[in-house]
């Protein structure tokens, strides 16, 4: 069993640790806008070219009710083309496992559209969609389903065969065998997809608008990164490239948060090794 | 040494203390748990794994299925679990009056404990009745009866990780005789397990084959453990697999460490070791 009551040494030296954990990456942060600046500074370069953290911050706060807005779009599309390729993906993976046969019919088609470059067939989407809205949230769809899918395929694929004897032995339905063995199975499978899928839904609807180009009230974070470079105003560029990144880290957090809620009591991967 | 039946002889020594209900269990347990009729069987890459085994295990029996690796233990003791069908021959069931296997009448217990390691303990040991269709409330009285015969009671909150390789075997055998199983299966339980912790699961898997009068059908390669559980050995031969020998031994039903150091249980193995040699010598190693 695990011993639950550490010697007070260890206490002080695992509570060092965890102070480190989160100081070193931002003090490592905080040196390098100190060392941008420096270089701006000493160089001087001019803010059209490189812009000083101190204007970059600037504009963050006197563009925010521009920027604010088309952060809302951006996200808007990721999670829903996120949420849309779990409940895709999975699915497919589902029906998937139940026959090869099927398997066989459709994966050829899931592999199709994902090494297709999505840039590449963006425009068709463009054409095709009744709105540049839906061609976007297709975009990013497109790109997150299949990590999603594959993952999830290989997790309910990958079950202890001993445990499917089991459940055999007893006499367990499909939909037992699917519910209480398959689907907690691949957890782990599940969440690296959902991690990569997060990540990739972001990337997927800024590419899917630099190719949209959409403009106007309902144009998300892309556009205004590509308007602010046509402006050479590079601030208020590096502004919404920080909010994107500020974006992309928080999905990478929430899917991880989430991945270890769900695997913390009992996954390897989850648990501190003691010795 | 002659096969000769020893179920009769210790289950009367066993049962005597019944009294008036003795003569009923006795003809019961004339008739065999389970028949083998003739089983063979032919892998999907040609291999003849099993040939013409026949095999009648009687109640209350403690049958050991002893041999080198491919002589067809494991095959055999999952075709009588219904993993897998013989390519010919028959599994016969001659107590449930049909050829089917009684439901929920068997337990089996593999080789690695084959938990779910994203359930707890008292999940993992309801599992059976769970598939069965029993609600959390029903199954909880024998959930905790099955842990505290494996002396895991105060486990059932804990998650497979937590537990030592001996615990998660305890817990397998725990999901085993949940459903109270008639006939109890078990391939290869404790070849992972040091031999201390084998020892003493030797003597729980003794004990609760009493309290609950099991049949077990127990796959091995150590004679040594093979001589310690069973009333009867049958020793086997690879490519193909096939029965050699077997081996009756006739000591009393309740053993313990002292039956380890006796004279008879050296005979026994003695008896028993030269069985699984010509066993080794008759399996084809050029094919090896």
């Amino acid at each position: 069993m695990a011993d639950d009551a550490p010697p007070p040494q260890a206490a002080t030296v695992s509570r060092w640790i965890s102070i480190l954990r989160i100081a070193l990456p931002i003090a490592m942060l905080l040196l390098a806008v100190a060392a941008w600046w420096l270089i701006v500074w000493v160089k001087e370069i001019p803010p059209y070219i490189m812009p000083a953290p101190n204007l970059v911050a600037r504009s963050l706060v006197n563009d925010w009710p521009t920027l604010y807005p088309a952060l809302l779009v951006t996200v808007k599309i990721t999670f829903t083309a996120l949420a849309l390729a779990l409940i895709g993906g999975v699915a497919l993976a589902i029906v998937i496992s139940q026959s090869s046969w099927i398997e066989l019919a459709l994966y050829p088609y899931a592999v199709i559209l994902q090494v297709t470059p999505i840039v590449a067939i963006a425009p068709l989407i463009l054409i095709y969609a009744p709105s540049t809205q839906t061609a976007l949230l297709i975009c990013a769809f497109l790109v997150a389903f299949f990590p999603i899918l594959s993952n999830m395929t290989q997790g309910l694929k990958s079950v202890d065969h001993n445990l499917l004897n089991l459940y055999e032995l007893y006499g367990a339905s499909r939909l037992q065998t699917l519910l209480l063995l398959k689907l907690p199975a691949s957890q782990p499978y599940f969440l690296t997809g959902l991690r990569i899928g997060g990540g990739l839904a972001l990337i997927a609807a800024v590419v899917a608008e630099f190719a949209a180009g959409t403009a106007g009230e309902g144009s998300g974070l892309a556009f205004r990164l590509l308007e602010s470079q046509y402006r050479m105003n590079l601030p208020r560029l590096f502004a919404a490239l920080i909010m994107l990144t500020g974006t992309g880290i928080a999905i990478f957090g929430l899917t991880s948060l989430i991945s270890h809620l769900m695997l913390r009591r009992w996954h390897q991967s989850a648990v501190t090794r003691e010795n | 040494m002659t096969p000769i039946a020893p179920a009769g002889s210790t289950a009367s020594q066993s049962t005597d203390i019944s009294g008036s209900g003795f003569d009923e269990a006795e003809s019961a347990s004339q008739r065999p748990v389970v028949c083998l009729q003739s089983i063979s069987k032919v892998f999907s890459n040609g291999t003849l794994a099993l040939q013409d085994m026949s095999l009648d295990v009687r109640q209350r029996e403690f049958v050991s299925l002893l041999g080198p690796s491919g002589c067809g233990k494991s095959t055999a003791l999952r075709i009588i679990a219904g993993l897998g069908a013989p390519t010919s021959g028959n599994v016969d069931w001659p107590q449930s009056g049909t050829d089917r296997k009684p439901q929920n009448a068997i337990g089996f217990v593999f080789q690695e404990p084959t938990l779910m390691p994203w359930a707890t303990v008292f999940d993992n040991v309801r599992l059976p009745l769970r598939l069965a269709g029993q609600s959390k409330r029903q199954s909880r009285e024998r959930v905790m009866e099955a842990l505290e015969s494996v002396g895991l009671e105060d486990f059932a909150r804990a998650y497979p990780r937590e537990l030592s390789g001996g615990m998660k075997m305890r817990v397998s055998i725990a999901r085993a005789l949940v459903p109270r199983p008639q006939l109890l299966l078990m391939d290869e339980p404790f070849a992972a397990l040091d031999e201390i912790t084998r020892f003493k699961l030797n003597n729980d898997i003794l004990r609760l084959k009493e309290k609950y009068g099991w049949t077990v059908i127990f796959v091995t390669h150590s004679v040594f453990e093979s001589v310690y559980l069973s009333s009867r050995i049958v020793v086997m031969a690879a490519r193909p697999g096939r029965v050699i020998k077997e081996v009756t031994v006739d000591a009393p039903v309740a053993r313990d460490e002292s039956f380890r150091t006796s004279a008879q249980y050296a005979a026994y193995c003695r008896t028993t070791s030269e069985a699984l040699h010509d066993a080794i010598s008759a399996s084809h190693r050029d094919m090896a």
